[in-house]
């Protein structure tokens, strides 16, 4: 059976820069995401990172970057582009989209595309939610491998390995299928300067939702967002013997002491 | 309505991460029907049965379903969906997975990890990686949640006069697409970190698999469990469901010790809640201290084994 050359269908969401700490609006509507460094979700840079590694070993020749988001997005786009996707495609939306409705318009342009294979995020690290690519999977009807450390792809079929409780779980399945990827999958690359300058020529198409004739769903409301509860900064001992005897004195737990033992 | 847990158990018995699941659910209100996927599981489902506040069992008992795939459970659990207004699964790996892909089934959204139910349809959730908090408002007429276990109890073990009623599915199982190639278990006999009383954890400056011992050694005369930042996970000292953080697990014992740790947002994100924090580290403006109850600065491959020598 001779090896097909696959396509690779990325999903990369703009996110808050995982550096910066988050602020509340005062009037707790939201967070304040106004002048705020933004970059790539860092789950989605591994995902890129992937797809361009199976596109350097042969196994994959195209790779569709998908966003949606507003226009801004399409930095994070264009970064793909510049680390070695092929194409890259925009889904106008100016309001916050539910992971539900992202896996419905990934699986509309799947109509379009027929990928093989599915890279998302884990989890995008601003709504935190760790839905999306198992949502796209029920949809599509087809096997995810989610938290995935390791990928294999051969014969039109993926070996993964994946980050689960206990340990690690590999699994086999078919293509097309959905991957979500874990930190420990790879280390993403920088770009080279020359290129982003490629990354510029490269295609870019912008869609709307009515393209895609997407209205988006509303079961899940935002009421309000809250700081949490700061945590004081406490004592500062002088020692490992004030340390122990701190510890022995203010918890309810039982700390054994040497000397009692013997 | 009817609320439903989607349990986690190891063919034997139920996970705790389902008994919390289950306490969660108690303050629903509403009838708990507990959903057994497994095999072999009829003395399970019999013990389940017992549980107070447990009002029906549904058991799935299949040959391949030992080691259950989302993609095998999410058609049968949606296809219940028109008796129940809850769906609720642990935030565990396998709820984390299986969920969604329910919710998708079902046309709605999931909400992930949620810390306080406010009302059968308000929900508190953690949001950039703990620093900041949402309350969100479902108006599915199907809600599947996921609940952030360190944040809820288990209720009280008292055995029901009268169990609950067992209800074994006949269900074909369909053609699986995914094959169970093989499956590398950390074993351990220290307590599990979710729900352990004491944690241990390692960082980055614990500098090697071996030097990692002076944790162990600390955490077995304390019987704790041993944690770890993404750092020393990632540089290959500890296995990676030991990492504790926004995106390993999230832990709230009565004490957990922080050591060789800076403290980086992703890392509070998962400890933040332990009831006494205590901080080693050799830098005195580590951000980890900022939100430890005891600070210690200090060389860790001095003061851990004085700890452990104190013991
Ligand atoms: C998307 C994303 C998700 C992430 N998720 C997680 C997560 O879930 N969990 C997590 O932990 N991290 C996570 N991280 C990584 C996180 O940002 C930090 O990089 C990581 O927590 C750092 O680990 P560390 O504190 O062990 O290492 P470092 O930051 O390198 O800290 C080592 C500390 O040890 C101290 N030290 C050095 N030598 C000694 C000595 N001899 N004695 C005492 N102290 C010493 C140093 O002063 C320093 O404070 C994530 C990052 C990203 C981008
Ligand atoms: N607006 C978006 N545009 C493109 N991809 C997205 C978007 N939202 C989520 N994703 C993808 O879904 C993954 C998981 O997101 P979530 O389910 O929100 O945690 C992300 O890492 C992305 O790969």
């Amino acid at each position: 059976m001779t090896n097909q050359p696959l396509k690779a269908i990325v999903a990369v969401k703009r996110v808050i820069d995982y550096n910066v700490k988050v602020r509340v609006k005062a009037d707790r509507s939201d967070v304040d995401l106004s002048n705020t460094k933004m970059s790539m979700n860092p789950f989605c840079e591994i995902a890129v990172e992937e797809a361009v590694r199976l596109k350097e070993a042969g196994i994959v020749d195209d790779i569709l970057v998908v966003s949606i988001g507003p226009k801004s997005c399409q930095e994070q786009i264009r970064s793909a582009l510049a680390l070695g996707a092929d194409r890259g495609l925009q889904v106008e939306c100016n309001t916050p989209v539910s992971p539900l409705d992202v896996a419905r318009i990934l699986q509309n342009i799947q109509q379009e595309e027929n990928a093989d294979i599915f890279l998302l995020g884990k989890q995008s690290i601003d709504a935190d939610n760790n839905q999306t690519g198992q949502m796209l999977a029920a949809l599509l009807d087809c096997p995810q491998a989610t938290c995935a450390s390791h990928v294999q792809i051969e014969n039109k079929k993926a070996v993964i390995t994946r980050e689960v409780d206990g340990g690690l779980l590999t699994v086999e399945m078919p293509l097309p299928a959905v991957i979500t990827t874990d930190l420990r999958l790879n280390e993403p690359r920088f770009a080279a300067l020359p290129k982003i300058m490629q990354a510029k020529r490269k295609p870019l198409v912008v869609k709307t939702l009515s393209d895609l004739a997407i209205e988006l769903t509303n079961d899940i409301e935002l009421i309000s967002v809250d700081t949490p509860i700061q945590r004081q900064a406490g004592t500062m001992l002088k020692s490992v013997d004030e340390l122990m005897l701190a510890l022995r004195s203010s918890t309810q737990i039982q700390m054994p002491k040497h000397d009692e033992e013997a | 309505m009817k609320t439903l847990i989607i349990a986690e158990h190891n063919q034997h018995a139920l996970k705790a991460e389902t008994l919390v699941t289950l306490g969660a659910a108690q303050q629903l209100g509403q009838p708990i029907d507990l959903f057994i996927a497994g095999h072999d599981i009829a003395q399970l489902g019999q013990d389940a049965s017992s549980i107070s506040g447990i009002d029906r069992v549904l058991t799935w008992d299949n040959e391949a379903l030992t080691l259950p795939f989302s993609e095998t459970l999410a058609p049968v659990i949606a296809s219940l969906r028109s008796q129940y207004s809850h769906i609720l699964l642990a935030t565990s790996s396998f709820g984390k997975d299986l969920a969604p892909r329910i919710a998708a089934l079902c046309n709605v959204n999931a909400v992930s990890d949620v810390i306080e139910i406010i009302s059968p349809n308000q929900y508190k959730r953690p949001i950039y990686a703990g620093n900041a908090i949402a309350t969100v408002k479902n108006n599915a007429t199907c809600q599947v949640l996921t609940i952030r276990t360190s944040a809820f109890t288990s209720p009280n073990h008292n055995p029901t006069a009268s169990p609950a009623q067992i209800q074994a599915l006949s269900i074909e199982l369909p053609m699986p697409s995914v094959n169970f190639v093989k499956q590398t278990l950390s074993e351990s006999n220290r307590p599990e970190l979710s729900g352990a009383d004491i944690i241990v954890s390692g960082g980055r400056a614990i500098g090697s698999e071996s030097n990692f011992s002076i944790i162990y050694d600390l955490a077995d005369k304390l019987g704790a469990a041993v944690g770890a930042s993404r750092a020393a996970v990632d540089a290959g000292y500890i296995a990676n469901d030991l990492q504790v953080g926004q995106t390993g697990k999230v832990v709230a014992p009565s004490v957990y010790i922080a050591i060789g740790i800076s403290g980086a947002i992703q890392h509070l994100a998962g400890m933040k809640d332990s009831k006494v924090i205590v901080a080693i580290n050799n830098d005195p403006d580590a951000p980890i201290f900022s939100v430890a109850d005891y600070g210690l600065v200090a060389d860790l491959f001095e003061a851990v084994p004085a700890m452990t020598a104190d013991l």
